[in-house]
């Protein structure tokens, strides 16, 4: 079933589109990622150009997050404190982000640096998940003698001003998160992606947060930095297709039920063992494209 | 104004003017307009018409015709990638082009090589490769014909340039008829259909009709609201993916 987008100027499968946000959703409720890594390249790689993929991809990562969100808090799953000073960062981020897109657009140097800092972030999370999931599986057979952990990172333990996240049963700075939320809320304009999974390892590693809450912290800070994406390009590329995005989230909103349904049935473990390689496999995906021969040598920009 | 009213006088009667030794195309297209909707997959596009010969008799020799389909004009950019230092492509190199046709369709009875000599071809710009691009920025003719060739081979390949050059179909040397395929993802705007009448490898008539393609209805709204209400537009698409989100969770609720 054919649907013209009225601002992609173009028509779509319909359906393809929706399958397209459901797998995503799913993605998205059971990780608390907004997965727009994957959105925004499928859709590009569907013809749709690419400023109307980033925005009406982020409109969907906010309904996708929406329903992770409520379904999260419901079960004591979110710190509401941790999660609005992360966004407070994650505003500057986005205005920050905001220039850099331009000033690298203008250069042509756009999609080349988007790339690369995929493909660094990626493998950077990627292995360090992998990593930390399989010794928590037990894999290394050789059982490593198991050195307890330490709960804080030193950096993080270093920052002055300490906090109470109640949630989180924390004491640290709120330095730390806000700067999480900064560097998030940055590669949000910049990549077209919620941040989601940059933040979910983050918080896990980086401030000690207790697994429990961290999915559905980051949600929150995804849907909050997801709608002022969406403004931001409303007001400025003006590249947000509606029908577009209300296609993903009938899809997206969906199947963010079956992925908060999954998480519950499934051992944690496991879930951060399927992330890391659907991370490790997307960065992969990312260095070919970088390394091989583009299908297309040219580009066609409008003046 | 008399400088401008001038010439269209002269156009208008040329017809009359000529009629005495010159044939005349009386060319139409299937629709005038072509409106864009939510079902839009493109359009197919009748251009079709009738050649009239001083006396009304055609002549005994074939006579050829070439119609063209051109859409509304835009400068581009077009961008090269190249492989740096080994390891990665990325975007190195760069042409302007100030009037690429955002769409341009030629079909003709015959092979337009074999209709017309290669400058009288480039004239009348028939054939993606008599387009005149208008490339900027004094690059070296070796570089403009290299980003010449990429743009017009990725338009092809996107059904946005296309060249048919069996397309025309004439019958009884007096009518003929032309098939023209608009993929969905041409701008809107002003087109204009050009019928060219080809004897013996000169152009001996022309005529010109407007197309108007359109977003209408829903389409148009949305596209007016993006462009005129940003703010209230990019507010409905967030409080719909809310609204929506919001729906799913309440309506999964029980299931858990």
């Amino acid at each position: 079933m054919d649907i013209y987008l009225p601002i992609a100027g173009q028509s779509v499968n319909a359906l393809f589109i929706v399958l397209l946000g459901f797998a995503v959703g799913v993605l998205s409720g059971m990780f608390g990622v907004g997965g727009g890594f994957l959105t925004t390249p499928f859709l590009i790689f569907y013809g749709i150009p690419p400023t109307v993929a980033v925005a009406s991809a982020a409109t969907q990562i906010t309904g996708a997050s929406v329903s992770g969100v409520m379904v999260h808090r419901r079960r004591g799953g979110l710190d509401l404190k941790m999660g609005t000073v992360m966004i407070v960062g994650g505003l500057f981020g986005s205005i920050v982000g905001a220039a850099i897109f331009r000033l690298l657009q203008s250069t042509g140097q756009i999609d080349v640096t988007i790339g690369g800092l995929y493909v660094l972030i990626l493998a950077w999370i990627g292995f360090v998940m992998l990593k930390e999931s399989l010794q928590s599986l037990g894999y290394p057979r050789a059982a490593a003698p198991n050195k307890p952990r330490p709960r804080h990172n030193r950096w993080v333990a270093s920052l002055p001003f300490r906090w109470r996240f109640h949630a989180s049963g924390l004491y640290i700075s709120p330095v730390a998160p806000l700067a999480l939320g900064f560097l998030a809320g940055s590669l949000t304009v910049l990549l077209g992606i919620g941040g989601g999974f940059i933040l979910v390892p983050a918080m896990i590693y980086l401030l000690g947060m207790p697994a429990r809450v961290v999915i559905g912290t980051s949600l929150y800070m995804v849907l909050a930095v997801s709608a002022a994406t969406t403004m931001v390009h409303a007001m400025t590329t003006r590249a947000v297709d509606i029908v577009l995005a209300g296609l993903l989230l009938v899809g997206g909103v969906v199947g963010a039920q079956y992925g908060a349904m999954l998480t519950t049935r499934l051992k944690p473990d496991y879930v951060r063992l399927a992330l890391s390689i659907i991370i490790l496999l997307v960065g992969l995906r990312m260095l070919l494209g970088l390394a091989w021969r583009p299908d297309e040598i040219f580009s066609i920009e409008y003046l | 104004m008399s400088a401008r009213v001038g010439p269209i006088l002269l156009l208008l009667l040329a017809p009359l003017l000529v009629a005495g030794d010159k044939p005349v195309l009386v060319p139409d297209v299937s629709a005038r307009q072509v409106q864009i909707r939510y079902s839009f997959n493109g359009a197919q596009l009748l251009l079709f018409g009738a050649v009239v010969y001083p006396g009304g008799r055609p002549p005994d020799r074939q006579v050829d015709i070439a119609v063209v389909l051109r859409g509304p004009y835009q400068p581009v950019l077009v961008r090269e990638k190249q492989k740096l230092g080994g390891l990665i492509w990325v975007n190195a190199d760069s042409n302007r082009f100030r009037s690429a046709p955002s769409f341009y369709a030629v079909a003709s009875s015959r092979p337009i090589s074999d209709l017309l000599d290669e400058r009288t071809a480039a004239i009348y710009e028939l054939g993606i490769h008599n387009l005149q691009l208008s490339p900027g920025g004094g690059a070296l003719p070796e570089k403009e014909r290299r980003f010449e060739a990429g743009l017009l081979d990725l338009r092809s390949r996107r059904g946005l340039y296309a060249e048919d050059p069996h397309g025309v179909e004439i019958n009884d040397g007096v009518l003929y008829r032309a098939v023209i395929t608009i993929p969905s993802q041409v701008p809107v705007g002003t087109y204009t259909a050009e019928t060219f009448l080809i004897d013996r490898h000169k152009v001996i008539a022309a005529a010109t009709r407007n197309i108007q393609i359109d977003k209408s209805g829903f389409e148009l709204t949305i596209a007016l609201a993006a462009k005129r209400h940003r703010f209230l537009y990019g507010l409905t698409c967030v409080l719909l993916s809310l609204g929506l989100g919001w729906a799913a969770a309440a309506a999964f609720r029980r299931r858990f």
